[in-house]
């Protein structure tokens, strides 16, 4: 049994909150600069050039990539061989979120659904926790914005629909959205498992660093022809038209019901923001 | 071919008509911010018939919840909010002289009707570039409804704030136009 004191995850989730939000990961600054170079319309290369940028002015000065600065999801992989101790778990991960948006001065985006009174300190935070086996302790943090969650979809398809209904719908997410979840996009695709675990597969593929291959030669292969189809959409940069809507696609998989056929679609804006840190 | 137009605040109409979607805008002067819970609050007022706690005509609405400023600085990060949200209310303050709304994402056709109607425009800042448009804030104070918290009304003093012109007022659309230009056939 190895300890992991509560002090260090609030410590821990105070940090990736904070960096997460001022610096954006090599893998979307990668996925910009490939961007701009595909990207065919001037308009869209002039957003690129702005994201490029606003990433550099938020790494130097500090200053939140965007002004949402998210729901605070975090995503823990406890080791069975671990044990918490020097206080409560939740309530660690919740003190690390609230350090963060406090001291950070990151913008306190969280409020009762019918009231719309905001809970002040960005809690609570949404916490999924995996148990792995060994002794290890690892902590993922997003911030997910509004803008882009709020254009994303379930679909419980009948299985007839098969492979073409799931792309079409994916498409067809995509399409709608426009302009509204800030393209170019990262589009998270959870396909089986039940309800709420598709939703949930779509947000887990939103972590894989953008050009990372699928490890699964079906899906990466899956992955690729349904990105080339969403950015002939035309949407573009900031949905102003363009050739690259989507700098990547990825899809995670279930076995599902044999009555069933989900697919969810997470879209992710262009702020793909995710840190994450061994303890 | 698409211009480049600066404009200090209070805007008039011949201002926004001659502009076209596509345009570049460069906005200077005072300018405010409200989202949907304050645009709430400014209709409630009109419907009373009481006092807005700014003068509407001329004026342009900038959809965004900036992130607290670090001391020193007049503001944190600060790029739009999708505008959808806005369009219940939208058309109420054109009719009362709003002239321009900054925001990002689509408008409702009654949204764009109005423009059309009380010649406003539509401006579109980059989303999710909010460290960037910052840099174009020199002022910033909270002017009402402060309990709102990021979503108080907050009066900017803005210095050649980049947007690009969406909806003019003669009904076009660049977010129609533009995906059209480069949808491919699948």
């Amino acid at each position: 049994m190895r300890d992991i004191a509560c002090a260090d995850i609030v410590r821990t989730v105070k940090q990736l909150f904070m960096d997460a939000n001022f610096l954006l990961g090599d893998d979307m600054l990668a996925a910009l600069e490939k961007g701009r170079a595909d990207e065919a319309s001037p308009v869209g290369k002039d957003v690129f050039d702005q994201l490029l940028e606003n990433a550099r002015l938020a790494r130097e000065e500090k200053i939140p990539i965007c002004q949402d600065c998210g729901y605070a999801l975090v995503f823990v992989e406890m080791g069975q061989e671990t044990h918490i101790v020097g206080g409560d778990f939740t309530e660690a991960i919740n003190e690390g979120v609230r350090q963060a948006y406090q001291e950070g001065y990151l913008r306190k985006s969280v409020c009762h659904p019918f009231t719309r009174r905001n809970t002040g300190d960005n809690t609570p935070a949404i916490i999924y926790l995996d148990m792995v086996p060994g002794d290890s302790f690892r902590i993922t943090a997003v911030p997910k914005g509004g803008g882009s969650e709020n254009m994303s979809k379930l679909f419980m398809l009948p299985p007839s629909a098969g492979l073409q209904g799931a792309k079409q719908r994916v498409i067809e997410t995509v399409r709608d959205a426009g302009p509204n979840p800030c393209p170019p996009t990262v589009v998270g695709v959870g396909i089986g498992g039940t309800f709420e675990q598709c939703a949930l597969q779509a947000k887990k593929a939103l972590l894989r660093p953008v050009g990372k291959p699928n490890p699964d030669p079906e899906l990466d292969a899956l992955e690729k022809g349904w990105l080339a189809e969403l950015n002939k959409l035309g949407v573009g940069p900031q949905g102003l038209g363009g050739t690259v809507t989507s700098m990547a696609l990825h899809i995670r998989m279930l076995p599902c019901h044999i009555a069933s056929f989900p697919v969810a679609v997470n879209i992710q804006c262009h702020a793909a923001r995710h840190k994450e840190a061994e303890l | 071919m698409t211009s480049t137009y600066r404009f200090t605040t209070p805007l008039q109409d011949e201002d926004v008509a001659q502009l076209r979607a596509g345009d570049k805008v460069l906005l200077s002067g005072v300018i405010y911010t409200a989202r949907d819970a304050a645009h709430k609050r400014l209709i409630d007022l009109i419907e009373k018939g009481e006092p807005l706690p700014m003068e509407i005509k001329g004026q342009v609405i900038y959809y965004v919840g900036p992130s607290p400023a670090r001391p020193g600085r007049a503001i944190g990060a600060a790029g739009p909010t999708t505008s959808y949200r806005m369009d219940p209310y939208a058309p109420t303050l054109m009719a009362k002289g709003l002239k321009a709304m900054i925001g990002k994402g689509k408008r409702a056709p009654e949204v764009i009707e109005a423009m059309t109607r009380y010649k406003a425009v539509y401006l579109a800042a980059t989303g999710g570039a909010g460290a960037l448009m910052s840099q174009a804030i020199k002022e910033a104070s909270i002017l009402a409804y402060e309990d709102l918290g990021p979503e108080a009304i907050w009066r900017l003093v803005v210095n050649d704030l980049p947007a690009i012109v969406v909806n003019d007022t003669l009904g076009n659309d660049l977010y129609v136009e533009g995906v059209e230009k480069y949808r491919q056939a699948s």
